[in-house]
């Protein structure tokens, strides 16, 4: 397979790759690992007239956390770097479980947080914990910054609200109060497979009462989604084996999974309520662990 | 990195240096020239393979700067300046190393295709994990499809290599 012919450019800085961006009028893509852009790039999907490389922005691959303020992700920190991330492992574990649970060992060394975001891939598996946790984004050009939460971010497959000549630079996840967070993924090998379902959940609870909780559903509509009825159903309440069940149902009947290659629309349903249960209750034991600490 | 000027307008090229297995090796290419193709074409070294060409297969795997990827989702002009181990600066003069000796010992090889990628995979998940379990070796490979062994003696080998044990034929 061959990659078609493109101009390269590598910026030195964000202004510049914005600058470069904008000169290009929505001919060219941002480079960031690649495992993304260059598949789609080899099986003809597209063919853009240059790339733009980020391989020189290096204050994009940190991560610092502030006590109060939350962690600021920089958006080319790669899969593999957020599973190994103290900081991530510390406090907002559910984020490097859910990287870890990407593709391959060698394609979580090359694709970057950022990447997947931007890809707005409908299964991608980081924008649902990441909206659970109220993740934010920060798009750059050289005509500003702006900050969007990321749940306003995508709008539908393969598109979002980024600018031509923007640059994802940072994901920020607030310092806030969760007693559990999880992300759980439904492929069909353990390793190297798209979610056919994807359930985030993150919540605040005591022992079995929620009081706040968050319920993000991957792959199964055009852009990843919160499960509002199921939210609403749970908030408040005393969880039980049976409020668990029509949970599952509520958010089954929210989304509008396609039938594909991987399932079809009534076994993605299904599914769903399944990993919305699955995912409820293994919050849920992170909460009794948490009181019991 | 340098940028041949073409006075003919023609692609851009670029003047890249990779060090490979040891050696600084220096190739002009262009930018949609890919790391797996400079290996095997210019490098003459085939032993990194081409099997799906889109990252799900593993057997382009190589170590840049120690750490496993899909070569063939890696641009030349990427890896500009950076380390890069292929299957063949594995063996140390001439010595076969600890995980391609265990992999002839426990016959992890059948057609072979998998192979060098499976061996790096190895020898990086060794170098961060000395003590792998057999799950954390599962994991390990599990970028890297074999459609001959059923994975057995792979996973095998790459406990026994951790084991350092010696081999004892028909054990």
């Amino acid at each position: 397979m061959y990659l078609p012919d493109f101009d390269y450019y590598v910026p030195a800085d964000v202004r510049e790759a914005s600058a470069m961006l904008a000169r290009l009028n929505g001919d060219a893509s941002v480079l960031a690992g690649g495992t993304d852009l260059l598949p789609y790039m080899k099986n003809e999907v597209m063919a853009p007239r240059a790339l733009v490389s980020l391989k020189e922005l290096n204050e994009l691959r940190e991560i610092t956390y502030k006590p109060g303020t939350g962690v600021a992700i920089g958006a080319r920190v790669t899969h593999n770097g957020l599973v190994r991330s103290p900081e991530l492992r510390q406090r907002y574990l559910s984020i490097s479980e859910t990287a870890h649970a990407m593709a391959s060992y060698q394609i979580r060394n090359r694709g970057t947080i950022g990447g997947n975001i931007v890809s707005a891939v409908p299964s991608a598996d980081l924008p649902p914990i990441l909206i659970a946790l109220k993740a934010s984004v920060t798009l750059e050009s050289s005509r500003g910054t702006r900050t969007i939460s990321l749940e306003n971010f995508f709008t539908g497959p393969r598109r979002s609200v980024i600018a031509r000549d923007e640059i994802l630079t940072q994901i920020t996840i607030p310092d806030e109060a969760t007693t559990g967070s999880v992300y759980m993924k439904f492929g069909l090998r353990r390793s190297g497979a798209l979610a056919v379902v994807g359930a985030a959940v993150s919540l605040v609870a005591t022992g079995t009462r929620v009081e706040q909780v968050r319920i993000v559903l991957g792959a199964v509509a055009p852009t990843p989604m919160r499960a509002l009825e199921a939210e609403r159903l749970l908030t408040g309440a005393s969880v039980t084996e049976a409020l668990l069940r029509e949970a599952g149902m509520v958010a089954a009947n929210e989304c509008s999974p396609i039938s594909d290659i991987r399932g079809s629309q009534e076994y993605r349903r299904e599914m769903v309520a399944v990993f919305t249960r699955r995912a409820i209750r293994k919050a849920l034991e992170q909460t009794a662990v948490v009181k019991n600490a | 990195m340098e940028q041949v000027r073409d006075r003919n307008g023609g692609p851009q090229r670029f003047v890249i240096e990779l060090i490979v297995n040891g050696d600084p090796r220096t190739v002009v290419v262009k930018p949609n020239t890919l790391l797996v193709n400079v290996l095997r074409d210019r490098l003459n070294l085939t032993g990194t393979k081409k099997g799906c060409e889109l990252g799900d297969c593993g057997s382009c795997t190589v170590l840049l700067d120690g750490e496993p990827v899909d070569a063939c989702l890696v641009l030349a002009v990427e890896a500009d300046g950076h380390e890069i181990l292929t299957v063949e600066g594995v063996a140390q003069n001439s010595q076969l190393d600890a995980v391609q000796q265990a992999f002839i010992d426990k016959a992890a090889t059948q057609c072979g295709f998998c192979t060098p990628g499976m061996i790096l995979s190895a020898k990086a998940l060794l170098s961060r994990n000395p003590h792998p379990t057999e799950q954390e070796v599962r994991e390990a490979l599990s970028g890297n499809l074999c459609r001959c062994t059923g994975y057995t003696n792979i996973v095998r080998a790459v406990l026994a290599a951790a084991e350092g044990q010696p081999e004892v034929r028909g054990a």
